[in-house]
């Protein structure tokens, strides 16, 4: 099996408009180095596809914060004050699914599907403008699937084809995420050789995942960590 | 809203919990809910962020960015815990395995109509996972404060604010009152330590059925 690793000044994939969806929860189990890669770059303009907005200084949040999303697609961006006052002065357009929703409409894009039947939702705004249908006398919401130019995720473990296991609650969005994307990098916190990891806990096939590289570490302070320095 | 206060909400909502439940506990108040389960009830806690079997919070200096809350909040597991994707995770809430969530909101309606996730030109979250939660848990208890900080009615005759969930709540707790909702009708069980019956009618704008209430059941 061919070694996917690479270093990101090798990569020449990054463009202006271009639709990324980043892994994470809540900035838990969102890939720092390579935030900071597309930051560096200075692309505008993006699509971003994500669980949350993250902090205003933690995961994709930072590349809110610098303004160089135009869309953002969500379930939550209550904890980036930044993401909620651009959409207010119309610089930021959101689009909010329930969360397991948006997870289900990228694992579908990830799978080659045309989207999914769901009914999280009827009842309220969720249902405005959606296209509906029955299935055994049900009622359902017809969302499409999600995919993407570029995903980025962050793993534990890496080799060097790609498959990757994931730790603790930073697994979260990370598998779906890198599933979906037309072009996908991992950012491992250490990467190993063909056949050392065990084939029964693999949790992403190396066939998902184009590029690997050896993530710096989180750059950033977690909101606990700063309330305890007070 | 004091700390006392919402401690005093936190411990009349574990009542509700009973033995080998899969409960989700949402951001706020609910979260403290978790202190005044015991151990004994064998409750099995789940996340939106991946954890089924989630435990109290670690020591200070043990604490892991990985393994936290869907808050962000630093956690531990229990013996038998699991981790999973977020479709996984919502896989379990919509197949109805939950057996309840306790949640926040900024508005209920006597129906159990909730609103929590938007103020529409003022404050906008979003929704998270409080409409998954919300419309496929067995059970929905809203924790909340009675009224605004301005003192007006939060569980109204029908939301001002975009919903939730439609008839979703089946209980809710405030500083005042635990009230059910029945077959689209709201009922008065329990006054507060501190309140009256017509302290909590007189802060509550829906129509409530006083005929099965009783004290309190906390004791100082």
């Amino acid at each position: 099996m061919r070694s996917k690793t690479c270093t990101l000044s090798e990569l020449n994939i990054l463009k202006d408009n271009m639709t990324i969806m980043c892994g994470g929860f809540g900035g838990v189990g969102s890939p720092p180095s390579l935030i900071d890669w597309i930051l560096d770059s200075g692309i505008k303009n993006i699509t971003l596809i994500c669980n949350d907005a993250g902090f205003p200084w933690i995961g994709p949040g930072k590349l809110v914060t610098e303004k160089r999303v135009s869309t953002l697609i969500a379930s939550h961006i209550g904890s980036n004050p930044e993401a909620g006052k651009q959409m207010h002065q119309g610089e930021l357009n959101v689009h909010f699914y329930p969360q397991g929703t948006l997870a289900e409409k990228i694992r579908a894009g990830g799978m080659g599907l045309g989207g999914i039947l769901v009914d999280v939702g009827l009842g309220t705004s969720v249902e405005k403008g959606k296209e509906k249908t029955f299935v055994h006398g049900k009622e359902y919401m017809i969302e499409p699937a999600l995919t993407a130019d570029l995903s980025i995720v962050a793993c534990k473990q890496a080799d060097l084809f790609g498959n990757l296991l994931y730790d603790q609650s930073a697994r979260n969005t990370n598998p779906l995420v890198a599933q979906a994307g037309d072009i996908t990098i991992a950012e491992a916190a250490e990467i190993v050789h063909i056949g050392e990891l065990n084939p029964e806990q693999i949790v992403t096939q190396g066939v998902f995942v184009d590029h690997v590289i050896k993530s710096k570490g989180v750059d950033w302070k977690w909101v606990w960590e700063l309330k305890r320095e007070g | 809203m004091g700390a006392e206060t919402r401690r005093l909400i936190a411990e009349r909502a574990a009542q509700e919990v009973t033995y080998g439940m899969m409960v989700n506990l949402g951001i706020g108040i609910p979260t403290l809910v978790a202190d005044y389960i015991p151990a004994s009830l064998d409750v099995v806690l789940h996340t939106e962020n991946g954890i089924l079997g989630m435990g109290g919070s670690p020591e200070p200096g043990r604490e892991d960015g990985n393994l936290s809350n869907a808050g962000g909040y630093p956690v531990t597991i229990q013996p038998g815990a699991s981790f999973f994707d977020s479709a996984e995770a919502f896989g379990m809430v919509r197949r109805g395995y939950l057996d309840l969530t306790i949640l926040g909101a900024l508005e209920v309606s006597g129906k159990g109509d909730i609103a929590n996730w938007i103020v529409p030109g003022k404050r906008v979250p979003g929704m998270g996972g409080a409409i998954d939660l919300a419309q496929k848990a067995k059970k929905v208890i809203v924790l909340m404060s009675h009224t605004t900080k301005e003192g007006h009615p939060k569980i109204l005759q029908e939301c001002s604010l975009p919903l939730t969930v439609k008839e979703g709540a089946h209980m809710i707790i405030t500083e005042r009152a635990v009230m059910k909702v029945d077959r689209g009708e709201l009922f008065l069980l329990e006054v507060m330590p501190g309140y009256s019956i017509d302290d909590v009618l007189n802060t509550t704008e829906a129509k409530i059925n006083v005929d099965h209430v009783r004290r309190q059941t906390i004791e100082e």
